[in-house]
């Protein structure tokens, strides 16, 4: 029962397809319904522990369906506050609701100003269609 | 259809053992076994009667055509079933002494002498037990080479294709070099412009197949040797297909240092569902000194076993290697000579006349002559009726053909790698030709007929994400978990047909 | 043909070769035999091998004379079987995927384990891939291996050991055995141990007690067993271990001149996703049968490429098989049959040989189908002279331990009778 295809607009996106929900000092980070559907249902996430630092630009996790494995690659740096417990038990949520309950990791930002360089959704559908 | 341990019934068995008038010898009490294992409980005919089932449950190259593109599916001659069970070959034990098997060591040191000269390197070992085996014992010679020369701390990354097998880049890891990747260019070669920015003095090596995953050879495979060579750096072939061009160019003479050779796939030892294979390694006289040991060598009229090899890299198995795959490479070999040569040329010209018949029902990725397979796409399939190159290969099943590799290389979309081997006739070729212009049809009228596609196999299609998320991977007797319609415990029985474990009487 | 593809000649094919790496010759290679004269050739060459039927033989050392019943030739035999390629489509291959999945069940039921992949290359690589699980479960990097684990498996797991960045320690045997408070010290920051059961020396290890050491250092505990010996052996799953592995050989294989054969290797469900190799899993399809499948696929190098959980690919299926339909037809009851006979044949043996003066090198311990003697002389002169008796009588250990050059590995299997020790004992007295 996958979503359809939606971009939401109150989100910033990296153009590996990856979303970012910025509140105040903290982000919740996610993939985007591109992503979720190269990927076809996803079967296993495999999550940074709690606690652990992340950098922009590099990998926090994997994600994988039954045919691919992908990365999934951080927009913002910070500390990770909690891992979406949900996503882990019942991957397939993303496939669902990826921006809403296909949530996958809150995080503490390091460096706020790094918010400036992520792509706003006119820019990110932009590179879906260039995909 | 169930499996082995709903047929079994308590007591049954196979057949008796030998029983000698003994005395018990005793385990001691912490060591002895407690709860005997489930292993299955039937009589013989029971036994015979399930695994013939499984086996029309399943598709051979003895069934039908079966392109599968890098696999070389090619039929496996009988004969050299036979002669791997000639009791000399079957019963013999690797630890007899020297004298007692030189029939065997003959044997491996003239295969390793026919796999010099096609290769046209220098010195070979047989151990590696497929080609995966095969590249990491290649790589682990590098890290040797390299390590002589004091340079081991200088060379760190190894350069592979985009369009390579998997293996490529998983053995690069497990000899724990650095992965860097050199793109193709529009013709399908390697793109030398990007490789010139890649290759520096930190490069220990190439891997390479050629021709490429793509079916195409590559056109300056010596500008790309001569790069490798000018820093010092070595070239690995990645022998899959070598089916290609069996006496026509020898990797070698293209530039090779090491190489590996897929028993397997050019030399026709039987798939066995998954295995085994065989991965010898041919290698440059520069590299001779590292092969694994033991090395087969003749002394004279003798063969032996030389295990003084100071620089050796090691074993990289038990004993000497898959000898019963020796036997029958050997024996297809000998069956040729010197027309492995027709055998390519058969292989080549059978791909290109597919290609040349399908491509203008399917996307052509390249323009350009085929070697021994070729890459179609399903791409505007997709666009256009939604069908993709899974349904097309699931369809073609219905036609009585096993697919093509689909999804591979990853440079192409929707790809579908046809390689045919020389072993099938014509009008195979033409058959199999029609069913995929068919499906090209049906892809347009009936689409909804692909997509449900297989109906005529013994199952339809398959749950693949139900099976990951669930991870049933073996039986689990009472507490096996109940997916759906199928029963998970044994069902009750019918009439019993066999109340011990000897077969009834007729009548 | 030609004509279809728009050439003029074969060739023409080739015209993208280029001039410089082509070969310009005919394959320097003996003309082509017809199969009548290949089958003289090979019957030739294979005459000059003296056999297990031809020569008795006490051989062991890791590859068996065990009886391989006629069944197990049938099942391989079918070409549907024979000729299959891996089964990457499920749809046609579910004779071999289920066989898979059954082989796995076999495997589990067998050590006491909660998965099992579809075979690795033999007993040695299964090792070397067990270490490799263990480094990426602890991150730890350190190895520890026993002595009296087959030295060829130590030698592997030594070549892959650069590569895989791990760091290997032996703990010597103690009289045959190995010491539990030893391995307990040199497994200290190890990512695992690894022990034989028996072992090479054909005695039976303190298991228990190697498995409780490696799980004090909080290393994990790998069996390395006999796949014949587990129906009158404990599995290792039943006593602490995480993984166990093996040559699957004894079980459904012809010695073959050791190949090829089969490894095994089965762990703990916390392990499955470090697995390497395949493993089939159960699914339903379209209609809702039953049905089986390749699985768990991203951990293989075909999806993960280089973050691979191995490069393998190409495995051992058809010998696994083997191994399967052997296992069949012997049963819970005929496994058990098969150890006890080993055993009492080997004790047999014992017997015979202490009672015409040769020493047991290891006499207090307790064995399975394998032990040590001292011969009186140089093991190589004995296997000479029993030869010239009609008789291999065993492994010479002095290739691969110190202080035991005089020491044969004499192996009893189900194929030996009473009569054939008997002769044994003469071809080594004097």
């Amino acid at each position: 029962m996958a979503a359809s295809e939606t971009y939401p607009d109150d989100l910033k996106y990296h153009k590996e397809h990856d979303w970012a929900r910025v509140e105040g000092g903290e982000a919740v980070l996610g993939i985007t319904w591109f992503a979720q559907d190269a990927l076809g249902e996803l079967v296993h996430y495999e999550p940074p522990n709690e606690g652990d630092t992340i950098a922009r630009d590099s990998a926090y996790g994997e994600v994988e369906s039954v045919k691919a494995v992908s990365d999934v690659i951080a927009p913002l740096s910070g500390e990770v506050l909690e891992v979406n417990a949900k996503v882990v038990e019942e991957p397939e949520t993303v496939n669902d609701d990826p921006y809403g309950e296909g949530w996958l990791i809150r995080i503490r930002l390091s460096n706020p100003s790094e918010t400036d360089s992520l792509l706003d959704v006119d820019a990110y559908k932009q590179v879906v269609a260039e995909s | 259809m169930k499996l082995i341990f709903e047929k079994s019934q308590a007591g049954r068995r196979g057949g008796e053992l030998p029983r000698y008038d003994l005395p018990p010898a005793n385990v001691p009490d912490e060591l002895r076994r407690q709860i005997p294992p489930r292993l299955p409980e039937l009589a013989e005919p029971e036994i015979v009667r399930h695994f013939t089932e499984l086996s029309t449950r399943n598709f051979g190259i003895d069934t039908g055509f079966y392109p599968l593109g890098s696999c070389t599916m090619k039929y496996n001659p009988r004969v050299n079933e036979r002669l791997a069970m000639l009791p000399g070959f079957r019963d013999l034990h690797p630890h007899q002494e020297e004298d007692a098997i030189q029939g065997a060591l003959e044997l491996m040191y003239r295969l390793q002498a026919v796999l010099i000269e096609v290769s046209g390197l220098h010195a070979c070992s047989l151990q590696p037990a497929a080609g995966s085996q095969g590249e990491l014992t290649g790589l682990m010679l590098m890290r040797a080479y390299f390590a002589d020369r004091g340079e081991a701390d200088q060379r760190d990354t190894i350069i592979t294709a985009d369009t390579a097998h998997g293996t490529n880049p998983a053995s690069v890891t497990m000899a724990g070099y650095k992965l860097a990747k050199v793109q193709t260019d529009a013709r399908g070669n390697v793109d030398v412009a990007h490789l010139r920015e890649l290759v520096n003095e930190r490069t220990a090596g190439l891997m390479l197949t050629n021709p490429s995953t793509l079916g195409l050879f590559d056109e300056h495979i010596e500008e790309i040797a001569q790069i490798f060579h000018e820093v010092g750096a070595l070239l690995y072939y990645d022998g899959a297909n070598l089916n290609a061009v069996c006496g026509i160019s020898r990797p070698g003479d293209m530039g090779f240092d090491i190489m590996h050779i897929n028993l397997h796939k050019t030399f026709s030892q039987p798939h066995g569902g998954g295995g085994p294979g065989g991965g010898p390694i041919v290698v440059r006289d520069k590299l001779e000194a590292f092969l694994p040991v033991p090395a087969v060598v003749k002394d004279g009229e003798r063969f032996r076993l030389d295990y003084d090899r100071p620089k050796s890299i090691g074993r990289v198995r038990g004993f000497t290697g898959p000898f019963g795959v020796f036997v029958r490479s050997y024996a297809y070999i000998r069956s040729y000579g010197p027309r492995l040569r027709e055998m390519s040329e058969t292989a080549v010209l059978n791909a290109n006349y597919l290609l040349a018949r399908l491509s203008d029902a399917y996307d052509l990725p390249y323009d350009r002559l085929a070697m021994h397979e070729f890459v179609l796409s399903a791409r505007s399939l997709k666009r256009e009726h939604g069908i993709s190159a899974l349904d097309v290969a699931k369809r073609l099943m219905d036609y009585g053909f096993h697919p093509p590799t689909i999804y591979f290389p990853l440079v192409v979309p929707e790809a579908l790698m046809i390689e045919p081997t020389e072993t099938e006739a014509k009008e195979t070729l033409d058959e199999f030709a029609e069913a995929m212009l068919a499906i090209a049809r049906e892809a347009k009228d009936d689409p909804d007929v692909l997509r449900d596609a297989p109906h005529g196999r013994p199952v339809r299609r398959l749950d693949e994400v139900l099976a990951a998320k669930r991870a049933i991977v073996k039986y689990g007797f009472e507490e096996h978990p109940d997916l759906g319609n199928e029963p998970a415990a044994p069902r009750a029985r019918g009439p019993e047909r066999c109340l011990s474990s000897k077969p009834r009487a007729a009548g | 043909m030609l004509a279809a593809i728009g050439v003029s000649s074969v060739e023409e094919l080739f015209r993208d070769i280029p001039e410089g790496v082509r070969f310009g010759r005919e394959l320097d290679l003996e003309p082509p035999l017809s199969e009548q004269e290949l089958s003289r050739h090979l019957e030739e060459l294979a005459a000059r091998n003296v056999d297990t039927s031809r020569e008795l033989s006490f051989l062991g050392a890791g590859i068996y004379d065990h009886y391989v019943p006629a069944v197990v030739d049938t099942v391989l035999q079918r070409g549907e079987l024979l000729t299959a390629y891996t089964p990457y489509q499920p749809e046609m291959s579910q004779g071999v995927l289920q066989a898979i999945f059954e082989y796995q069940t076999v495997i589990c039921e067998l050590t006491g384990m909660d998965v099992s992949n579809a075979s690795g290359y033999d007993g040695t690589t299964v090792a070397a891939d067990a270490c490799y699980m263990a480094k990426h479960a602890t991150g730890r990097t350190k190895v520890v291996v026993t002595e009296a684990t087959s030295q060829q498996v130590r030698q592997v797991v030594k070549t892959y050991a650069p590569g895989f960045g791990l760091e290997i320690v032996e703990v010597p045997h103690r009289g045959g055995v190995t010491d539990p408070d030893e391995l307990r010290r040199a497994a200290t920051d190890a990512a695992c141990v690894i022990f034989q059961q028996p072992n090479f020396f054909g005695c039976l290890e303190p298991a228990p007690d190697l498995a409780a050491a490696a799980n004090d250092a909080e290393a994990i505990a790998i069996a390395h067993v006999d796949p014949i010996s587990l129906g009158v052996l404990e599995a290792p799953g039943a006593y602490g271990c995480g993984m166990a592995i093996g040559e699957g050989q004894g079980a459904g294989n012809y010695q073959s001149f050791a190949g090829p054969h089969y490894g095994f290797l089965a762990a703990r469900s916390e392990f499955i996703r470090r697995m390497p190799g395949r493993i089939v899993g159960e699914t339903l399809d379209a209609a809702g049968e039953r049905g089986y499948v390749l699985t768990l696929q991203t951990r293989e190098q075909h999806i993960r490429r280089e973050k691979a959980t191995s490069n393998i690919t190409t495995n051992q299926t058809l010998l696994a098989l083997a191994g399967l339909v052997h296992l069949s037809w012997l049963g819970p009851q005929g496994l058990r049959e098969l150890g006890e006979t080993c055993m009492s044949l080997a004790e047999y043996a014992k017997r015979g040989l202490t009672a015409a003066g040769l020493e047991l090198v290891f006499p207090e311990r307790a064995t399975f189908k394998e032990f040590a003697v001292r011969a009186g002389r140089s093991a190589r002169d004995s296997i000479r002279v029993a030869r010239e008796r009609g008789v291999h009588p065993g492994y010479a250990l002095g290739r691969d331990y110190e202080g035991l050059d005089d020491a044969l590995l004499v192996a009893v299997t189900e194929r030996r009778t009473p009569a054939d020790i008997d002769r044994l004992v003469a071809a080594l007295t004097p």
